[in-house]
């Protein structure tokens, strides 16, 4: 494993699986070694490593309560907000440790953004306001002019731009469901991360919302890396160019999504996709 | 049969049971609607314009109102939400907000304590605490007593009604990049604020009817309004003066003026109501 704290590529060792990334690309967005965390006494995270593509839509599946969520909040230093939450391990990012006693969490969240299985839209705010929060709220004061380009450009890339732009003014809770959802992402990209968090996006939506979501998906891959937590392994079939699969706090298997649906080279991915358990 | 005549027992309990509930709630509304009543009866004569726009007149004149204990009850809120409301909410914030659960208990521990001191040693702290050294009643003094009351209120309510803003919407923020702080300024107190306002209209109907700790500070006044370093009038002190007079004069004066006070704490009350349902539609 080479770190560089210049920036430049980090590669992985090819030898074990786990650190296996994607090898058609030589540039990963994040670079996560060791990592472990917990609630408390109770370990949930045990010891992963992997290598997350750059530009790239990464799944990870596993059964509830394996860790997903857990998991995908340590990577933008979320975890260690809920009660009890501790991480040990090191992630990089542009090879610097977002875990490194200097770093600001905050800042780190900047430039990873996160969007929640429940659509979190903040219910004082109009669907204006809900876009341009996490800009104004980070400004000591804006002016709406100064945000609106922002917020126009952020709904677009949402694919929700057609559906609001004469009713920007009203509350963000008026929107439906999966319009909320799609609210969040333009909310998580208005301050322009270089990564987004998924964490089961789609779980409380219809099939046509989550249809939506799934195209806005593979449009964002163009610009920024995607992780998303799913239960549903079509829909990680269907968006992602490589899957983890996790049990237990561990993660089990990690290569091409089309080699974990097609020859899992674990028994218990095997398993679990072939819908034996879980 | 057993099993029927069981059954009849239980449904003639129940009847008994809601028909006491029912003549209990007709006493609460019956007891506000006698004070209403009653108040209002004995005033009456005393009720016009006048009453509100005119000073007192000295021992002996018959007339005059009570403009300036009135006034006073204005300048006395005032000075108590001055000082209680910045307290209040900022300790509400810290306790719901940024308190670890030990902190938190204890410091709501010591609130509650607060808000269950009778009010007339909060009186007497005042007066030692203030008009002692300063060697005259005042304004002041009274809005620090006042303050002292309204404070555990302001902070408990504002807590209670932060805390119920629901966590993702916490987590929501946070993971946009926003610091704590502007988080609870720009999303979590807006979320709260219906709760919050009621809480500080409760807190200000609660004081504004607080006569005890105004004897000991605000004193009373019969030159109005002069500087919060002064003497001053409130409708209270002043129902309890003239109530307690020997002239018939004075004594409906202080009916006039008890139905005011309940009309304002009355008022305060509907606000309430009226802010708390318009923001649940
Ligand atoms: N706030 C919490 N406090 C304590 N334990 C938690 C908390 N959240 C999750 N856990 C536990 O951590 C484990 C992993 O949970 P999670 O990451 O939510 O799994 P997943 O997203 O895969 O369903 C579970 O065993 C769960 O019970
Ligand atoms: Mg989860």
């Amino acid at each position: 494993m080479i770190n560089n704290m210049l920036g430049q590529t980090v590669r992985i060792e090819a030898a074990d699986p786990k650190h296996d990334g994607d090898k058609t690309t030589s540039k990963y967005a994040l670079t996560v070694e060791d990592l472990n965390a917990w609630y408390g006494n109770l370990m949930v995270i045990q010891n992963i490593s992997m290598g997350i593509g750059a530009q790239r839509i990464t799944a990870l599946i596993g059964p509830s309560g394996c860790g997903k969520s857990t998991f995908i909040r340590c990577l933008n230093r979320m975890h260690e907000v809920s009660e009890g939450g501790r991480v040990t391990g090191r992630v990089f990012m542009d090879g610097q440790d977002i875990y490194a006693p200097q770093v600001d969490p905050v800042s780190i969240r900047r430039r990873i953004g996160m969007v929640f299985q429940r659509a979190s839209v903040f219910p004082t705010m109009s669907i204006f306001g809900n876009v341009a929060s996490g800009i104004s709220l980070a400004r000591f004061w804006s002016r709406r002019r100064d945000l609106k380009d922002v917020v126009e450009r952020s709904l677009r890339k949402a694919a929700l731009w057609e559906e609001v732009k004469d009713k920007l003014d009203q509350p963000g809770a008026s929107l439906s469901g999966g319009q909320q959802q799609r609210l969040c992402i333009a909310r998580a990209i208005a301050i322009e991360p270089e990564i987004i968090l998924m964490d089961e996006p789609c779980s409380a939506l219809d099939p046509i919302s989550t249809l939506r979501i799934e195209e806005l998906m593979l449009e964002l891959k163009k610009d920024y890396t995607v992780v998303i937590v799913t239960h549903n392994m079509q829909q990680a079939a269907r968006v992602s160019a490589w899957t983890g699969f996790m049990l237990l706090g561990q993660l089990i298997e990690y290569a091409p999504t089309k080699e974990v649906f097609t020859v899992p080279k674990d028994k218990r991915t095997e398993d679990y996709i072939t819908g034996r358990f879980g | 049969m057993n099993e029927l005549s069981g059954y009849f027992r239980r449904k003639q309990f129940s009847r008994l049971m809601l028909v006491l509930c029912g003549i209990a709630t007709a006493v609460v509304i019956l007891v506000l609607i006698f004070i209403l009543g009653y108040t209002l009866v004995n005033g009456i004569s005393y009720l016009s314009l006048d009453f509100i726009t005119q000073p007192s007149k000295p021992v002996g004149e018959v007339g005059g109102g009570m403009r300036d204990d009135i006034y006073g009850t204005f300048i006395l809120v005032g000075l108590a939400s001055i000082i209680a409301l910045p307290v209040g909410l900022m300790a509400g914030i810290f306790l719901a907000e940024f308190a670890g659960p030990k902190a938190a208990s204890a410091i709501r521990f010591a609130a509650d304590i607060l808000a269950g001191v009778p009010s007339i040693i909060v009186g007497v702290f005042a007066y030692a605490i203030l008009v002692r050294p300063m060697h005259t009643y005042s304004a002041l003094s009274a809005g620090v007593a006042l303050a002292i009351i309204m404070i555990p209120v302001v902070a408990r309510t504002a807590e209670e009604s932060l805390r119920l803003v629901p966590n993702s919407q916490r987590e929501a923020a946070l993971a946009l990049g926003i610091s704590r702080w502007r988080i609870t300024l720009g999303v979590i107190v807006p979320g709260a604020v219906t709760g919050i306002v009621t809480g500080i209209m409760l807190a200000v109907a609660r004081i504004a009817g607080e006569t005890a700790p105004l004897i000991f500070t605000a004193l009373g006044s019969a030159f109005g309004v002069q500087g919060l370093a002064e003497p001053i009038g409130a409708l209270p002190l002043q129902i309890y003066r003239y109530a307690l007079s020997p002239y018939s004069d004075w004594q409906q004066q202080a009916w006039a003026a008890a139905f005011l006070l309940i009309i304002l704490v009355l008022g305060i009350n509907i606000s309430v109501r009226l802010v708390s349902s318009r923001r649940q539609k």
